[in-house]
């Protein structure tokens, strides 16, 4: 398990981090979403020994990461970049190299990668004349060819058409499969809310909420209710407890104010009439980023 | 499939590796590379010939007169006719600079015909002069030293310069590209400053030797073989010599271009470096004949490459000099390893504005 605590950094008396701790845990996706100028891709710099922290530490199963652990981390920079010159499978294996494999097992490794990814036809492609969207790809098979144990991936989607976002998604699920622990930034929340595990918000330089996806939900759920009924569903404006908040014919909306509260609303609606469905609404990651950074 | 932590060594030379192959497959680096080696090429073979070829002086004589040109029988072309009529007509006609015929006062005995002015070369070797005896004989005569020391200079400065901005663009790249986060993830930044050295400076002393092959084979080819003599031992120092500079230059390139993110920031801290390189060449093509200026360029680190070949093959340099000299040099080289490696690891990671050498240093 990877584990922040205290991260601060300042530049030039702007504190940009502060007091920065959570867990990515083996075996899972942790999103790691924030506003731009957040701090999300100075965390991921301190994590990687890219930038150097002003206090705070980061350990890896309880000690602290050195640089023989960082070699076996799979990094994906904010700012894309490999070398415009070199072949797509010449580059993916001289970096696999570089983490120690021979040069055939390197190659086996990274055509079989690149061809996951969906680059199987542009193996021996300079990497400039790739389109944006494949030189992503051609990134994140640089990240992940020497398997790392822990992927650090700074927004992994941005650029990616929907059908590629799905390509990458799976990988990085199978990568978590195969135990890695795998923390991504990114600014698009449907994907986020959909892959995730885990999730740490930041906002201002500070974790505003950290925890499994589930918990957060139900964190910030707000006892929220959909009711879809055959009947007019008018008489819920006269219950004790209830507030409606959209109301169209047997379609209601609305918050109670206990678990009881929507007990009684339940009973009375099928007494009332046949009931369709009824479900508390989950609060979307949107509303609840939208919530923890104010 | 389980990969273990490459060494230092192994690193390195996968660095190294990949810095030789971005640079072979490089269209305009291959035939810059063939241009250079075909001009090499050319100006050897044409000194050759220039040298070799046929400046002899034409000049008629008859049967009476043949016998005056029969001491410098190298540096004339003689036609014997059968009388001074049939001379002049060679003169006029041009077949002949000028005809020796019968007649005169002594101690000649015979006169010069020529067209419209009295032939210089031919009224030198016909003159009697006193015998010179010179106190300091020059060795070499000065259009060769000129040469020489100008070839020297010139291969130095177009070598560091080519594989110094090579090495620093490739540096600066890795920034902008930001690959570099992904190497150093992998491998020790030393390893890294390592194996792009090693690269360029293969590279470079590949070209060298390269040219001294040309040289060597060019001057064969066309007889030169007095020049080969010389030229033998100042090309081996210029090869040991410029092996150790480069690695100098090359460390200092590299942390020169560390300090900034972006190429086109590269000339602010390179510049000082380019004219440490470029500063050797000018130094020898006007000092060339200056004893002092040629010593202490002999000795100077940054100028020792072309200042002691050049030294050496003028026969000014005594036999100790080349290694006292070759011994500042690898400390020098040294030193600039430490520091430039000590830079490059400060700066390597700072991306933006350009790092401040103070900081750089100090890190």
């Amino acid at each position: 398990m990877l584990e922040l605590s205290g991260i601060t950094k300042s530049y030039g008396g702007r504190r940009v981090l502060d007091d920065i701790g959570f867990t990515v845990s083996p075996g899972r996706l942790t999103g790691f979403v924030g506003g731009n100028g957040a701090g999300k891709t100075t965390t991921m710099r301190i994590v990687l020994g890219v930038l150097a922290r002003d206090g705070g530490s980061v350990t890896l199963d309880g000690t602290a990461v050195t640089a023989a652990d960082r070699r076996r981390f799979g990094y994906m920079p904010e700012e894309r970049g490999l070398y415009p010159k070199m072949r797509v499978l010449e580059h993916v294996v001289y970096l696999a190299r570089l983490h120690g494999f021979s040069k055939p097992d390197a190659t086996t490794r990274a055509t079989a990668l690149l061809e996951e990814l969906g680059l199987g036809e542009r193996l021996t492609d300079n990497i400039e004349t790739l389109s944006l969207g494949n030189q992503q790809r051609a990134q994140i098979a640089a990240a992940l060819v020497h398997d790392p144990k822990v992927l650090i991936l700074d927004e992994p989607f941005s650029g990616l058409d929907p059908l590629a976002v799905d390509v990458v998604a799976a990988v990085l699920q199978a990568r978590a499969a195969e135990g890695a622990a795998v923390l991504f930034s990114s600014h698009q929340l449907d994907v986020v809310e959909r892959l995730c595990d885990d999730l740490v918000i930041i906002a201002g330089g500070t974790i505003r909420a950290a925890g499994t996806r589930d918990e957060l939900r139900s964190q910030h759920a707000q006892r929220r209710f959909e009711l879809v009924s055959a009947g007019d569903a008018g008489w819920l404006r006269d219950e004790p407890g209830i507030e409606v908040l959209e109301f169209d014919g047997g379609y209601a909306l609305f918050d109670a104010d206990s678990d009881e509260s929507a007990q009684r609303v339940l009973r009375r609606a099928v007494d009332t009439g046949d009931v369709a469905s009824f479900a508390p609404r989950h609060p979307s990651l949107a509303q609840i980023f939208k919530e923890v950074i104010q | 499939m389980t990969a273990s932590a490459p060494s230092f060594a192994q690193s390195v030379w996968l660095v190294t590796e990949r810095e030789i192959g971005s640079k072979l497959r490089s269209k305009a680096f291959l035939i810059s590379t063939a241009i250079l080696f075909v001009i090499a090429l050319a100006s050897v073979l044409w000194g050759g010939f220039a040298a070799g070829g046929d400046n002899r002086i034409p000049v008629a004589v008859t049967p009476q007169t043949a016998s005056a040109l029969a001491a410098v029988p190298d540096a004339v072309e003689v036609t014997e006719v059968a009388d001074t009529d049939a001379a002049r007509e060679l003169v006029r006609s041009g077949e002949v600079d000028a005809a020796l015929v019968p007649g005169g006062p002594d101690p000649f005995g015979f006169r010069v015909l020529a067209n419209d002015s009295a032939p210089g070369g031919l009224m030198q070797l016909l003159s009697i002069t006193p015998s010179v005896e010179l106190l300091e004989p020059d060795g070499v005569d000065f259009a060769l030293r000129y040469f020489v020391a100008l070839g020297f200079g010139l291969i130095f400065f177009m070598a560091a310069l080519t594989f110094g901005s090579t090495i620093a663009q490739s540096v600066v790249e890795e920034k902008q590209t930001r690959v570099v986060e992904l190497l150093i993830s992998a491998i020790p930044t030393r390893a890294l400053l390592a194996g792009k050295v090693l690269g360029n400076t293969i590279l470079a002393m590949g070209q060298i030797i390269g040219l001294a092959a040309i040289a060597i084979v060019g001057l064969t080819v066309t007889d030169q073989g007095a020049l080969l003599t010389g030229l033998g031992a100042p090309l081996v120092w210029f090869a040991v010599f410029f092996l150790f500079g480069f690695i100098l230059l090359a460390s200092l390139f590299a942390a020169a271009a560390a300090m900034v993110s972006r190429q086109e920031d590269i000339g602010s801290t390179t510049t000082p470096l380019t004219f440490l390189v470029m500063a050797p060449y000018f130094l020898v093509i006007f000092f060339n004949d200056n004893p002092v200026v040629m010593t202490v360029m002999s000795y100077v680190p940054f100028s020792a490459p072309v200042g002691m070949p050049v030294r050496i093959f003028l026969g000014e340099a005594q036999w100790w000099e080349p290694l006292v000299s070759l011994v500042v040099l690898l400390v020098t080289c040294a030193l600039a390893i430490v520091v430039g490696a000590k830079i490059y690891e400060n700066s390597l990671l700072r991306m933006g504005a350009r790092v401040k050498l103070a900081e750089a240093l100090k890190g």
